[in-house]
């Protein structure tokens, strides 16, 4: 039986769930393909449980890339989310025994779901805990349809890594047109294709990652003594 | 188990994406509002997301060494499809649809050029 909570709660996650479950299919087969276990697969869903992360854990996985470069690439890949947190330390605060889980679970579609509660509602730690568990429950269950999909090779599941490629540039998009200044922009093809250029394949991402974050720290300093000449 | 480097990276990559999650919780919530955070905030996700997309079309080659069209996966179909996605998400906006219609697209074109089309 279930409760009329976890409906209204199961309800506000339907547009995650035709999106995880996809995604952690194509996660799943991409893993298999990759050459790691089911298990290995399953386990990265549910204990590191961060869609593009995952992703770039298999190609850095296959790259052959160092324990070093894998802890800083998933921190830089991952930031967002220390913004995600900062806007959500008052929501959380006295959720007790669930805080830990909520702040695991924090993922883009999760925090969106959670900031975009209608505003009459008051904020409900219960609800807010349902929301996660399930949108996590549709990532693992689309990695164990992915893992049993490209396990048994039901299809010719050839190409199928493209939904990674797919998934950045969708989400490129979308920060574009939230956004709508270049400045990122410019600065992210200018150390992309420079790093591109000079590094070799394995320190591309977080050379050009590095250098874009001290661009613009160099962008807000300086617009930080202009803003002081100005007064 | 820990001498399988399959496992040390789901560790470290569990630990790491937990850190940047709890941190704000533990450490930085006094600095919420400090201009350096909020700019970096604001820029550094849409640059990340663009430098992702270059590194995976990394490979893109859409002409062969002697200047014509390349049909191998890393040549026409990883471009027409990459557009195809930009080009679905620019019309409709509905992620699932473009991600699906161009991964779909992508591994038609390159199954049929794998079969000799």
């Amino acid at each position: 039986m279930i409760s009329a909570a976890w409906r209204h709660a199961g309800h506000q996650t339907l547009p995650v769930m035709f999106g995880y479950l996809p995604l952690g299919a194509a996660f799943g087969i991409l893993a298999i393909e990759v050459g790691i276990s089911g298990y290995a697969a399953l386990a990265m869903s549910v204990f590191i449980y961060a869609g593009a992360g995952q992703f770039l854990a298999l190609a850095l996985l296959a790259a052959g890339a160092g324990l070093t470069e894998v802890a800083v690439a998933t921190l830089m890949l991952n930031s967002r989310h220390v913004f995600y947190g900062l806007s959500l330390l008052k929501r959380f605060q006295g959720a007790g025994l669930k805080k830990p889980y909520l702040i695991f679970a924090l993922t883009d579609e999760t925090y969106s779901l959670l900031t975009s509660q209608p505003a009459e509602n008051e904020p409900s730690h219960a609800l807010d805990f349902r929301i996660s568990l399930l949108n996590q429950s549709w990532w693992v269950l689309g990695s164990l349809m992915g893992v049993g999909l490209g396990s048994a090779a039901l299809f010719d599941s050839q190409g199928i890594e493209f939904a990674l490629t797919a998934l950045f540039i969708v989400l490129t998009l979308e920060q574009a047109c939230r956004l709508r200044q270049s400045r990122p922009f410019v600065i992210a093809l200018f150390t992309g294709i420079g790093a591109l250029l000079i590094l070799p394949d394995r320190h591309l991402l977080l050379g050009a990652i590095a250098c874009a974050c001290l661009l613009l720290l160099a962008d807000y300093f300086r617009f930080a003594s202009h803003r002081r000449t100005q007064c | 188990m820990l001498n399988d480097p399959v496992w040390q990276l789901i560790i470290v990559c569990a630990l790491a994406t937990f850190a940047t999650r709890v941190l704000p919780f533990v450490a930085l919530y006094r600095q919420a509002d400090h201009p350096l955070i909020i700019h970096l905030g604001r820029y550094l996700p849409p640059a990340v997301m663009l430098i992702l997309v270059i590194y995976a079309l990394r490979d893109l080659r859409p002409l062969t060494p002697d200047q014509t069209l390349s049909f191998d996966a890393n040549g026409l179909p990883l471009l027409i499809a990459s557009l195809t996605v930009a080009a679905l998400h620019l019309w409709r906006r509905n992620a699932l649809l473009s991600i699906g219609l161009g991964t779909a697209s992508y591994m038609l074109m390159v199954q049929l050029s794998g079969t000799n089309l």
